[in-house]
């Protein structure tokens, strides 16, 4: 199990692996298909501090509202190839590190993963309620009433979060080694 | 007394914020057979989830779905008024934290906030003769409805003909493509036949079958253990992380077809199957 504290040096996670079990706690930021398009189109200077040396949730929580104070009901990671279009630009632009969700992503990200130093990690879909609990506190949210709530920019500090490093960078991807072993299997049911 | 909307609000808690008895025990299954590993591993946060969901109300999954209600209803009862509870149940639901607010606007892009929209919750009523009401609800959440897919046969890329081993390549095909993407291990509903529209349909309809129920179609209940067999060989595995157990079940219909036609409709349902039944009899409820 490697602790990892945000914001983190590209060092610390250019010695990350594929397979590797991963605790993170600190600031982080979710941002799913509204805010990929919006941080790659525009400048968003209201969020380049949380992402510089940090990382990425894909994530659109069930959120609760207790007087003015934010508290994360359920959290899951959602799907993460949506954003293969823009991922590679975002890491690159906002120097992130890291990016937590679920599925995989391909080439255009896991090159931007070497090329700058960052790690895809995987989350357990639909463990919502589990890693709601790892999200201590939320400090700030961004685009609330333009995206809606799944979609918003929820800036959160979280505590122990449970995730694997599934593409690494060093130019592996756990989602390849499947695809490709599982390909094998596929051909030899379909085989005539 | 409680209200009907109150007894739609109940289903949608309780759909939201547990597993179905079959599902769990399945789960169960599966992370004894994967053992001590990363597959065992991810099988077993999963159950610890859904106990932690269910005991603090809280949904198990996030992504709440498109909430899907089937609902089986007597002459004692109206449309109107049955379609008036449910969308006050989906308000005060998403009011509670059962439901995220799910309704997008496909034009302006608009969250509605409330669940509410166009075709939005789904309802799909049937007329019985029994006083009462039958309603089920599956809450399925984008990621698994991402992955079904649609085949025509033949198709030449497949070498799948107008036949059920045309179908058992469609099924092997698509678990394939989905890989971890559905959420797995998934479940695998098949509509066989039909037009575009009810093919779709008759697979979400086999969600409702309980995952150790047999076909009582020989034919399809041969299909359906050889493809849960198979398909298990994929070594995909819980979340596409490599393992024995890629899906807890297939389950198989077919409708009529034009000649013209012969369509294959895959719909897959993630591990966090959430699928629950409301019977109301006069002032007596039950849920399952």
């Amino acid at each position: 199990m490697h602790k990892l504290q945000l914001p983190i040096s590209e060092d610390a996670i250019r010695q990350l692996k594929v397979g590797d079990v991963v605790s993170i706690s600190g600031v982080m930021m979710t941002a799913r298909d509204a805010a990929h398009k919006y941080m790659v189109e525009e400048e968003a200077p209201e969020v380049a501090d949380y992402l510089r040396e940090g990382m990425i949730y894909h994530c659109g929580p069930v959120v609760k509202k207790d007087g003015e104070k934010y508290a994360f009901v359920a959290a899951g990671p959602t799907t993460s190839i949506r954003e293969e279009p823009y991922q590679a630009t975002v890491m690159k632009k906002y120097s992130v590190r890291g990016v937590i969700g679920k599925g995989g992503m391909e080439g255009k990200t896991l090159a931007a993963c070497k090329e700058f130093g960052a790690v895809y990690l995987s989350a357990i879909g639909g463990l919502a309620t589990i890693l709601a609990k790892s999200v201590k506190e939320v400090k700030a949210v961004h685009k609330l009433e333009e995206f809606g709530v799944p979609e918003a920019m929820w800036v959160i500090e979280v505590e122990d979060f449970p995730a694997v490093v599934t593409m690494d960078a060093h130019g592996d991807s756990l989602h390849d080694d499947i695809l490709a072993k599982s390909k094998g299997t596929y051909d030899k049911l379909l085989g005539d | 007394m409680a209200t009907l909307a109150e007894h739609f609000l109940e289903l949608i808690r309780r759909t939201s914020t547990n597993l179905p008895p079959d599902i769990i025990a399945g789960l169960r299954k599966a992370a004894d057979r994967e053992g001590d590993s990363a597959a065992g591993t991810t099988l077993t946060q999963m159950l610890s989830n859904v106990d932690q969901s269910s005991k603090g109300f809280t949904p198990l999954c996030q992504d709440t779905g498109t909430p899907i209600f089937y609902v089986d209803y007597g002459p004692d009862y109206r449309q109107k008024g049955i379609t008036e509870a449910i969308e006050k149940a989906a308000v005060l639901a998403t009011e509670k934290y059962y439901l995220r607010p799910n309704a997008v606007d496909s034009v302006t892009g608009k969250n509605s906030g409330n669940n509410l929209g166009e075709g939005f919750p789904s309802i799909h009523f049937h007329e019985v003769d029994e006083n009462g009401i039958r309603a089920r609800l599956m809450l399925k959440g984008g990621g698994s409805e991402n992955v079904g897919a649609q085949y025509r046969l033949p198709d030449g890329r497949l070498k799948a003909g107008r036949d059920l081993e045309g179908v058992r390549r469609c099924v092997i095909d698509a678990v394939h493509q989905a890989q971890g993407k559905g959420c797995s291990p998934g479940t695998v509903g098949v509509g066989i036949g039909g037009d575009r529209t009810s093919g779709f349909t008759e697979s979400k309809e086999q969600l409702f079958r309980m995952l150790d129920d047999t076909n009582e179609n020989s034919e399809l209940a041969a299909l359906e253990e050889r493809l849960y067999g198979e398909l298990n060989q994929l070594g995909i595995g819980p979340m596409g992380f490599g393992g024995k157990t890629t899906v807890l079940g297939v389950k198989i219909g077919a409708r009529h077809r034009v000649p013209a036609s012969f369509f294959v409709s895959i719909s897959y349902v993630c591990w966090a199957y959430r699928r629950g039944t409301m019977t109301l009899r006069g002032e007596e409820v039950s849920y399952a």
